[in-house]
């Protein structure tokens, strides 16, 4: 039986990890190879490290510590910020990176979804997508969030993987780091429409919430930074609730 | 003993490295792991490992680029018999072909296909992507200190479909039976990947280290 994954979130800014509240007012989380090392040991299902400003200074992601910090992952790690080229996917990859996420590149150069997924696999690509909320529908944003499209998501999230996305990150800007949970309505309405996996993203404050995400939401994976980073709960305790609310989840 | 993990431009040459170096580590025999990406070093090997993340063509295209190295592996595996162990598209290659983008031949060293995973139900997602359980013949010294129904790390849109069932030591479940492991002789592939699955990962790949087929 496949299992529900729960991928604890490193943000990771000038080497740092930080944690924000709506994509801004940036917090110290500590040191990722260190952070690494912690999820690891507990178990996590997967690891994501996210360089949020790698797009928005216009340069590339911090290979180096992309690389200490997968020496310390004995699971899966995604890895995505300023991911412009096959050559920055590659580059990833040999640098420990397992999936490679894609997010304002998706969208200024489509065609690297394309490509990536014909060279590197399907499997290998990650497409993120920040979204906001905006009356009924939901508009998507880059550049770690400071740039407005007019891409309706749900729209967007079934473009890329008919492109080749093997899966889709999927981050409520209006809930991120404000702990009210997922925007479930956004998480159902792409579930039920790409044939991929989603992880859901944004808003988790409780360990209800990462159920939710899954029930409700129709995610495969759950994914939070917060609740995990300042040690509100573990992966265990995380474990446990969705065991106990009948999902399934490795022991 | 000296293991050469072959680098052919392909996929986590790292993470594939980094969890032999620790399995060997914790194993404390004089084991030597390499990378590879050359015949004349592939020749000193006394085990051989081909990872594989990516697209069967590309993986296949990435080998032959590779002068004389398809040969070699034959040589080496076929005629003698040196342990082998394929991981994810490294296992697929095995196979006589591939049908993933095209038609593309493998090194059919164990007859069957390649084909996309089946959707059988609506909410079912491909690729096949997370831990899932693994099911197998306990009695394998691969499985040695493994426990039946352990979680290892799947991702994969295609599965090989082995032609004869006998070859097929593990199997795990995703909309029907995947092969988890196949085994001939001297020759094993996981679709799984060892080096992603943690501690069930880390202590498979010491079975393959102390594995004498």
């Amino acid at each position: 039986m496949l299992k529900t994954r729960i991928i604890p979130c490193l943000d990771v800014k000038d080497g740092r990890v930080v944690k924000g509240i709506n994509f801004v007012d940036l917090k110290d989380a500590g040191d990722p190879v260190e952070q690494a090392k912690v999820y690891d040991f507990q178990g996590a299902d997967e690891l994501c490290f996210l360089d949020i400003t790698a797009s928005s200074d216009n340069r590339n992601i911090l290979l180096d510590v992309v690389n200490r910090t997968a020496d310390q992952c004995f699971m899966p790690l995604t890895v995505g910020g300023g991911v412009r080229s096959l050559e920055d996917i590659r580059n990833l990859l040999l640098a420990g990176a397992d999936k490679v996420g894609i997010n304002t590149s998706a969208i200024n150069n489509p065609i690297l979804i394309e490509e990536g997924a014909n060279k590197f696999g399907s499997q290998c690509i990650v497409v993120a997508i920040d979204v906001k909320k905006n009356k009924d529908s939901w508009t998507v944003y880059t550049h770690g969030g400071r740039k407005e499209t007019r891409i309706d998501a749900i729209e967007w999230a079934e473009l890329v993987t008919e492109k080749g996305a093997g899966e889709l990150l999927i981050t409520s800007m209006d809930r991120d780091g404000t702990g009210k949970g997922f925007d479930v309505d956004l998480l159902k309405a792409i579930t039920s429409k790409v044939p991929v996996p989603v992880i859901a993203s944004g808003g988790v404050g409780t360990l209800e919430h990462l159920v939710q995400g899954v029930k409700e939401g129709g995610a495969n994976a759950v994914l939070a930074a917060s609740i995990f980073h300042f040690g509100k709960y573990n992966i265990q305790d995380a474990r446990k609730a969705m065991t106990e609310a009948g999902l399934n989840t490795r022991l | 003993m000296r293991v050469g993990i072959i680098d052919y431009g392909s996929g986590n040459i790292r993470s594939v490295f980094k969890s032999f170096e620790k399995a060997s580590l914790l194993l404390d025999k004089n084991i030597q792991i390499v990378i590879i990406d050359n015949v004349e070093e592939l020749k000193k090997a006394d085990k051989v490992v081909l990872p594989g993340v990516g697209a069967f063509a590309d993986c296949m295209q990435g080998l032959n680029n590779i002068n004389g190295l398809v040969e070699l592996l034959n040589k080496m595996v076929i005629e003698d018999s040196k342990a082998f162990m394929g991981i994810c598209v490294g296992m697929q290659l095995l196979a006589n072909f591939s049908k993933e983008y095209g038609y593309t031949e493998g090194l059919s060293w164990i007859d069957g296909e390649v084909t996309s995973i089946v959707k059988v139900e609506e909410e079912m997602k491909v690729p096949h992507m997370g831990w899932n359980s693994v099911e197998f013949d306990q009695k394998h010294s691969l499985f040695r200190r493994i426990k039946q129904d352990e979680d290892f790390y799947f991702v994969h849109s295609y599965k090989f479909n082995v032609q004869n069932n006998k070859f097929v030591l593990a199997k795990t479940h995703y909309g029907g039976d995947i092969a988890a492991v196949v085994l001939k002789d001297n020759i094993m592939g996981t679709q799984f990947h060892p080096e992603k699955s943690q501690d069930a990962g880390i202590q498979f790949i010491k079975n393959f280290l102390e594995w004498a087929p």
